[in-house]
């Protein structure tokens, strides 16, 4: 009997692998199909090949890398390099035409656009600063957010709360929100943290669980555990960041050297890419707001 | 009927070759063992040592300033070596004590009962995941030792306030964590302590307390000292639970101050770090290996010499 029954089993097996190997090779057949087909209904898709590079910002490290394997999986004739060398580094190569397209997650400078460099932005970055539920202060100037994270303001009292310390909480080291905060609010590695915590998450759930406690998050991801404060008396809201009145904010900008309808069909193609709802849906997958 | 066909109970040549066939699969196992302690070595020299190079030794290991992505940046780890060396100090002194007490009450003193409580308590302390012991530290001590610092510095308005993520609230958990392996090998080891002495010790008239320290726990000793070491490895190594409650800070080792271990140094920023920072994260990897690794050598001396004692 057992001899019987390892042998059936031994059979399912062998019947079962043959038909999962047969499907994925009818799967892949299929896929060629698609291949071809698409290839006869737009020309253009296949006919676009060669490299596109950019270079800039290593905060929008994650967008342009995003971006450009979205892109070369598309168009699997190009190939999209991006280096990561600093936004004005990358101003100025595109600048000097080494590479097609400059990152920058700041405004252009007047002498940058002087130049020829033209600001198309693809992305805004916000950051909101949180405190706990049963904090009374509910707006904070940018000197006295400086002067929070820099450590020369100590007590809630000083910007007019109750008399409670304040605990800075933070992202760590190498954290690109971290980076953003400190670049956005010049206080880079001037920070007095007495918490630095790994995660978004763990930012929110720390400063909602003490008192006295703010914190910095992406914007996106703020619910009702926490108050997220008026920086100048602006609200943390999407409007007001596509307004530009909200200063935890930044363009994400990929700057080209003339208009984007002088440019190269494939850096054409990239921008349209970028602007195409699959592309705005990746920036919103980033973190970040769109712009229309 | 068939079953008995591939029973050991069979010819000369089976049974050969069943054992041939056990032995070569437990030799096979042995090494995959042996392999992975060779490549982990290996791969933490490898990854560990370039940024020795890159930063010099002397700037990692004694620089007081962590700024790996400043303008200028700084890698010493001074701060973070210190802070794993005192807070697995502290949790020793804390934890071993209550261990060992514990140990004696069980092996010695405990009345059927109560043991039949404690016992089982201390085995499920020992299977609690180190995360839960850090939630627990974020919802009950953070905020607990956040009322004793606030009291603490009610008169220094300098004190960076931590909201109670500080090195006492690590030590603790660490202290908690150790205990159930100090606890065990404790008691294995007072309970392995021959019967005779304690019966001479009584017939001699000392008091059942007088025989625990003057007999019983100084003939434990070498038992005792192997779990103070191994309580001392899980301290060194944790590093999930304390991430949790120490508040991450490069800082010197204060009772009230954010502190950063070398285990958080490295979970904390692995996932964004790069070039430098990657593998000066890699270089830290490789001093709690060297840690781990004296601490394991210790350990061994440690047994060998017990074993030694036990002879005499």
């Amino acid at each position: 009997m057992k001899k019987f029954r390892g042998i059936a089993i031994l059979i399912i097996t062998c019947l079962v692998v043959a038909g999962g190997l047969s499907a994925c090779a009818k799967e892949g057949s299929e896929k060629a199909d698609n291949n071809t087909n698409k290839g006869t209904e737009q020309n253009d898709t296949a006919d676009l090949k060669g490299n596109l590079t950019l270079a800039g910002s290593t905060s929008m490290e994650k967008l342009a890398n995003v971006a450009s394997e979205a892109f070369m999986n598309k168009y699997p004739n190009v190939l999209v390099q991006a280096e990561f060398i600093g936004s004005s580094a990358g101003v100025e190569a595109v600048l000097a035409k080494t590479v097609d397209i400059g990152n920058a997650s700041r405004n252009l400078k007047e002498t940058e656009k002087a130049e020829g460099a033209v600001e198309n932005i693809v992305a805004i970055d916000g950051i909101a600063v949180i405190v706990d539920k049963n904090n009374t202060v509910t707006d904070i100037t940018k000197d006295q957010l400086t002067d929070i994270y820099k450590g020369t303001i100590k007590n809630w009292s000083e910007v007019g709360g109750s008399d409670q310390p304040i605990v800075v909480v933070g992202r760590e080291s190498g954290s690109g929100t971290r980076g953003a905060f400190e670049e956005m609010l010049e206080v880079e590695d001037q920070c007095a943290y007495s918490n630095e915590i790994n995660s978004t998450g763990g930012v929110m759930a720390k400063v909602a669980s003490t008192p006295g406690a703010i914190g910095y998050v992406s914007l996106d991801i703020l619910d009702d555990t926490v108050i997220a404060v008026n920086l100048d008396g602006v609200e943390p809201t999407e409007a007001n960041i596509k307004a530009g009145s909200y200063f935890l904010s930044r363009p994400f900008v990929m700057a080209t050297v003339g208009e984007i309808s002088e440019q190269s069909d494939l850096v054409q193609a990239f921008f349209e890419f970028i602007y195409s709802e699959e592309g705005q849906n990746l920036v919103k997958e980033v973190g970040l707001i769109t712009v229309e | 009927m068939s079953d008995r066909k591939f029973s050991i109970i069979g010819s000369y040549k089976t049974k050969n070759s069943v054992e041939r066939a056990a032995g070569f699969i437990f030799t096979a196992c042995a090494f995959f063992a042996v392999l992975a302690v060779f490549s982990i070595t290996l791969y933490m020299i490898i990854s560990g040592t370039p940024a020795i190079f890159e930063v010099g030794l002397r700037d990692i290991l004694f620089g007081t300033v962590w700024k790996p992505n400043a303008a200028d940046p700084s890698y010493g780890i001074l701060y973070v070596i210190l802070t794993s060396i005192v807070g697995t100090f502290l949790a020793i002194l804390i934890g071993v004590p209550i261990g060992v007490m514990t140990a004696v009450f069980l092996a010695e003193t405990a009345p059927k009962r109560l043991a039949a409580i404690v016992k089982p308590a201390v085995e499920l302390l020992a299977g609690i995941p180190s995360v839960i012991y850090g939630l627990l530290g974020i919802l009950i001590l953070n905020p607990f030792m956040y009322k004793i610092e606030m009291a603490v510095y009610a008169d220094s308005p300098n004190h960076q306030y931590t909201g109670g993520s500080n090195l006492i609230s690590a030590v603790l958990v660490l202290a908690i964590m150790i205990l159930p392996t100090v606890i065990n090998i404790s008691e294995a080891a007072l309970k392995a302590v021959p019967k005779h002495y304690k019966f001479a010790s009584l017939a001699m008239g000392a008091s059942h307390i007088q025989t625990i320290f003057k007999v019983i726990i100084p003939a434990a000793k070498s038992g005792i000292v192997t779990a103070v070491v191994l309580g001392v490895g899980r301290a060194i190594g944790e590093a999930m639970a304390i991430s949790l409650v120490a508040g991450n800070g490069a800082n010197f080792p204060l009772p009230f101050n954010s502190v950063r271990f070398l285990t958080t140094a490295v979970v904390s920023e692995m996932s964004y770090a790069a070039d430098t920072h990657k593998r000066v994260l890699f270089t830290i990897g490789l001093v709690l290996f060297a840690f781990i690794m004296i601490i394991n050598l210790v350990l061994n001396r440690v047994m060998k010499g017990g074993k030694k004692n036990a002879d005499k």
